[in-house]
C-alpha cells in the first residue's frame, strides 16, 4: 500500500509541476465541445438534444489523448524498467498510475462538464446525473485507456494507433454514459445505467491493471 | 551465504540467438565482470539476470530457488543500472533519488538516505535542484546513488562508468569494494579499467569464466 | 533456434497436402452453395429476391466473428506456450477475418436499400459488425506498428484477448442503445424457420467459406513462415 501512496503522489508530483499539460487537456475538451454549435447551428433545441452526447464524446477524445502520455515518459528515461524492478507488483504499479491520471485529468474533465452543459443549453434536471454518470465512467476510460497506452509503447506513431485500439472499446461506456443522462431528462429512471456503468468499473478495475502490466512488460522486454 | 547462479542460459532476441549454453555462478561478495565486443550480449546478459529479459531457455536462480517464480522477491534484492538514468527533469535530485527508496524501504527514512548516498557520490550539494539542470554525468551520478540509497544484496550495472570523471569512478569503486565487503553482489559490464579486487570475468566470446586476482578488467 | 522451427517444418508438410483439398472443397462447394442460392431455391414472400444476399451475407458474418475467435485462441496460445506458429496463425488470421467483416457489412448494405431504403441504418447487428472490423483493424495496425516484428505479435495477441473479453460487452451495449433509440421495427435477416431449400444453400455456402479460410490462413501461414526465414537470413548477413 505505501508504494502504492510513493508512486501516486510522484505522478501527481510530476503532473502538478508540469501543470500545462494537464490544462491542454481541459481546455481540448471544452474547445471540442465549443465546435459544435459552429457545426450544427446555435439552436437551442438542437443543442440541447445532442449535449450529453457530446460533452461525453469530447471527454473521451480528452481521455485519450492524454493517455498517450501515461508511460511513455517513464518508458523512455529508463523509470518504466526500474518500476517494474521494484519489489512491488507491477499490477499495483499501473493501477496507481491510472489513479493519477484520473485525478488530474479525469477530475477537471468533470469539474468543466457542468460549464459546457450550460453552453449547450441542456436541460438542468440532467446536470446532476451528467457528474455522476462521468465520475463512475470516466474511471473505466482511464483503465481501459492504460491497456492500450502500455500496448503502444515503443511503436510508430503511437498516438493515432491509440486512438484506433481503445475507442472501440470506449463505446459501451459511451452508450450508458449518455444514456443515463438522457433518460433523466426524458423523466425516466436511469439507475440501470448507473449500476451498468458500475459493473463495468468493476469489471475494469482488477482486469485492466492486469492486462496493462502485462503490456508493459512486454514493451521493456 | 546467497547464491546467485545461472545455468545454461540462451538469449533469444528478434530471431537472433545472442548467446547459449551459458553459466555463471556469483557468492556473496564476490563480482563478475563482463567483456565482450559490441552486441556480444552484455546487456542481454545483465537484464537476464534483472529479470526484465526472459531467457528463451535455461534457469537463474538465488540460493537454489528459480529468480522466475517470483520476480517481485528478485526485483526487491537487485539494482539495475542500464543505459537511462531515469531521471525525472522536474522533480528535484533529492526526490528524484528519495523516491526510488521510498519503494524499497516503505518511504521511511528515504530523504536521509537520499542525501546520504548523493554525498557519496560528491553530489550532495545539488540536492535541490531540478534533474532538468544536470549533465549527464551529474545524471549517472545521480542514478548510482540511487542504488546506494536503499540496500540491496545484488547489483547488476550496466556499463556504469559512462560519463564519469576519474574522480567519481574511484567513488564508485570504493562503493563496490564496500558493498562486497558486506556480502554484496556485483556484476559488471564495462570498456573502461576498473579497479576491482579479487573477481571472476565472464568473457562471452567463448563464455567462460576465469578468476583473476588484483588486476585491471579491461 | 532449431527446435523453434522444427514444428513449422512439419506444418509445412502437411500444409503442402492439405492445401489442394481445401482450394478443391471450397471451388466445388460455393459453386453448389450458388447454384442452390442464387437460381434454384425460391424468393422469399417478403422480401423477394434481394433474400439472396442472405447466402453470402450471413456466412461472412459468421465467419467474421469465428475468425476473431480463433484469433484470440491462437493469441492466447502464443503468449502462454509461447508457440510460434499461434503466434503467425493469429496474425495470418486477422486481414481475412477482417475482409470477411467488410464483406457482411458491405451485403448487409446492398440488403438495407431494397428493404430498409437507405444503405445503412444502426441496426444493433450492422453496428456490432462495424465496431468488430474497427477492432479488427486496430490488431492489423498494433501488429504492424512496431520495427521488431515479435513485439507487434505479443503487443497484438494481448489486445485481441482484451478485445475479445469485450465483444460480448459491446455487443450488450449495442443491442441495449438500439432498442433505445430505434423500437423493433427492422425484419430479421434470418427468421427463426427456414425453409429446407434456403436451409442446405446457407449451409453449403458456410462450410465453403470456411474452407475458402482454410485454404487462404494456410497460404498465409506458409508465406509467414517463408518471410521469417529470410528476415533469419538476413541477420546472419548483419551478425555472422
Amino acid at each position: 500500500m505505501s508504494g502504492f501512496m510513493s508512486i501516486l503522489k510522484r505522478d501527481l508530483h510530476l503532473a502538478i509541476r508540469q501543470g500545462m499539460d494537464n490544462m491542454m487537456v481541459v481546455m481540448f475538451f471544452v474547445l471540442a465541445v465549443v465546435l459544435f454549435p459552429f457545426g450544427v447551428g446555435p439552436e437551442p433545441n438542437i443543442l440541447a438534444r445532442i449535449a450529453a452526447g457530446v460533452i461525453w464524446v469530447a471527454a473521451l477524445l480528452a481521455s485519450m489523448l492524454s493517455l498517450e502520455r501515461l508511460f511513455q515518459t517513464d518508458y523512455e528515461d529508463g523509470s518504466l524498467e526500474l518500476l517494474t524492478l521494484s519489489p512491488i507488483a507491477l499490477e499495483v504499479i499501473v493501477l496507481a498510475k491510472i489513479t493519477a491520471h484520473w485525478l488530474t485529468t479525469g477530475l477537471p474533465l468533470i469539474v468543466a462538464a457542468p460549464l459546457l452543459a450550460v453552453l449547450l443549453n441542456m436541460n438542468t434536471e440532467g446536470f446532476p446525473m451528467l457528474i455522476l454518470a462521468l465520475v463512475l465512467g470516466t474511471p473505466s476510460l482511464s483503465l481501459i485507456g492504460a491497456v492500450g497506452a502500455a500496448l503502444i509503447l515503443g511503436s510508430r506513431r503511437g498516438g493515432v494507433l491509440l486512438a484506433l485500439l481503445i475507442l472501440p472499446l470506449y463505446i459501451p461506456v459511451l452508450i450508458f454514459g449518455v444514456s443515463a443522462v438522457d433518460a433523466v431528462i426524458g423523466g425516466f429512471e436511469s439507475k440501470a445505467q448507473l449500476l451498468i456503468l458500475s459493473a463495468f468499473l468493476m469489471g475494469a478495475l482488477p482486469l485492466c491493471p492486469w492486462a496493462a502490466a502485462a503490456g508493459v512488460r512486454q514493451a521493456i522486454e | 551465504m546467497s547464491v546467485f547462479s545461472g545455468k545454461n542460459l540462451i538469449c533469444v532476441r528478434g530471431e537472433r540467438t545472442v548467446f547459449a549454453g551459458l553459466d555463471f555462478s556469483l557468492e556473496a561478495g564476490g563480482a563478475l565482470v563482463l567483456i565482450g565486443h559490441n552486441g556480444s550480449g552484455k546487456s542481454s546478459l545483465l537484464r537476464l539476470m534483472s529479470g526484465l529479459l526472459k531467457p528463451a531457455s535455461g534457469t537463474l536462480s538465488w540460493d537454489g530457488e528459480e529468480t522466475g517464480e517470483d520476480p517481485e522477491a528478485h526485483g526487491g534484492r537487485l539494482h539495475y543500472v542500464g543505459h537511462h538514468d531515469a531521471v525525472k527533469p522536474v522533480l528535484s535530485v533529492v526526490e528524484n533519488v528519495s523516491f526510488w527508496a521510498s519503494l524499497r524501504n516503505g518511504g521511511a527514512a528515504a530523504n536521509e538516505a537520499a542525501r546520504a548516498a548523493l554525498d557519496a557520490f560528491g553530489i550532495g550539494h545539488l540536492c535541490d535542484v531540478p534533474g532538468r539542470f544536470l549533465s549527464a554525468g551529474q545524471k549517472r551520478r545521480v542514478n548510482l546513488a540511487r542504488i546506494l540509497a536503499a540496500p540491496a544484496p545484488l547489483w547488476l550495472l550496466d556499463e556504469p562508468t559512462t560519463a564519469l570523471d576519474r574522480q567519481t569512478i574511484a567513488a564508485l569503486e570504493a562503493t563496490i569494494a564496500r558493498h562486497r565487503t558486506g556480502g554484496g553482489m556485483v556484476v559488471i559490464s564495462t570498456h573502461s579499467d576498473m579497479e576491482l579486487d579479487a573477481f571472476q570475468v565472464l568473457d562471452l566470446a567463448d563464455y567462460t569464466v576465469r578468476q583473476t586476482g588484483l588486476e585491471q578488467a579491461s | 533456434m532449431l527446435h523453434r522451427f522444427a514444428n513449422p517444418t512439419r506444418f509445412l508438410r502437411i500444409a503442402t497436402l492439405v492445401q489442394p483439398w481445401m482450394a478443391w472443397s471450397t471451388i466445388l462447394l460455393a459453386g453448389a452453395g450458388l447454384y442452390l442460392g442464387l437460381l434454384s431455391s425460391p424468393a422469399d414472400y417478403q422480401q423477394g429476391e434481394s433474400v439472396r444476399i442472405m447466402y453470402v451475407h450471413v456466412p461472412a458474418a459468421w465467419m467474421a466473428m469465428f475468425c476473431y475467435t480463433g484469433m484470440a485462441v491462437s493469441a492466447g496460445v502464443g503468449l502462454i506456450w509461447k508457440h510460434p506458429l499461434a503466434d503467425i496463425a493469429a496474425k495470418a488470421t486477422a486481414p481475412v477475418g477482417a475482409c470477411f467483416t467488410f464483406l457482411a457489412l458491405f451485403t448487409g448494405a446492398l440488403w438495407g436499400k431494397p428493404m430498409w431504403g437507405t444503405w445503412w441504418v444502426w441496426d444493433a447487428r450492422l453496428t456490432s459488425m462495424l465496431v468488430l472490423l474497427f477492432l479488427y483493424l486496430g490488431y492489423i495496425a498494433l501488429a504492424n506498428a512496431f520495427d521488431d516484428p515479435s513485439r507487434g505479435t505479443r503487443a497484438s495477441s494481448i489486445l485481441v484477448l482484451v478485445g475479445f473479453v469485450n465483444v460480448p460487452i459491446i455487443k450488450f451495449s449495442v443491442d441495449w442503445w438500439n432498442t433505445l433509440h430505434q423500437p423493433a421495427s427492422v425484419i430479421k435477416m434470418d427468421g427463426p424457420s427456414i425453409d429446407a431449400s434456403m436451409l442446405w444453400p446457407l449451409l453449403l455456402m458456410a462450410v465453403a467459406f470456411n474452407t475458402y479460410y482454410l485454404w487462404v490462413l494456410l497460404i498465409r501461414i506458409r508465406a509467414e513462415i517463408v518471410a521469417n526465414k529470410i528476415r533469419i537470413l538476413r541477420l546472419k548477413q548483419v551478425h555472422g
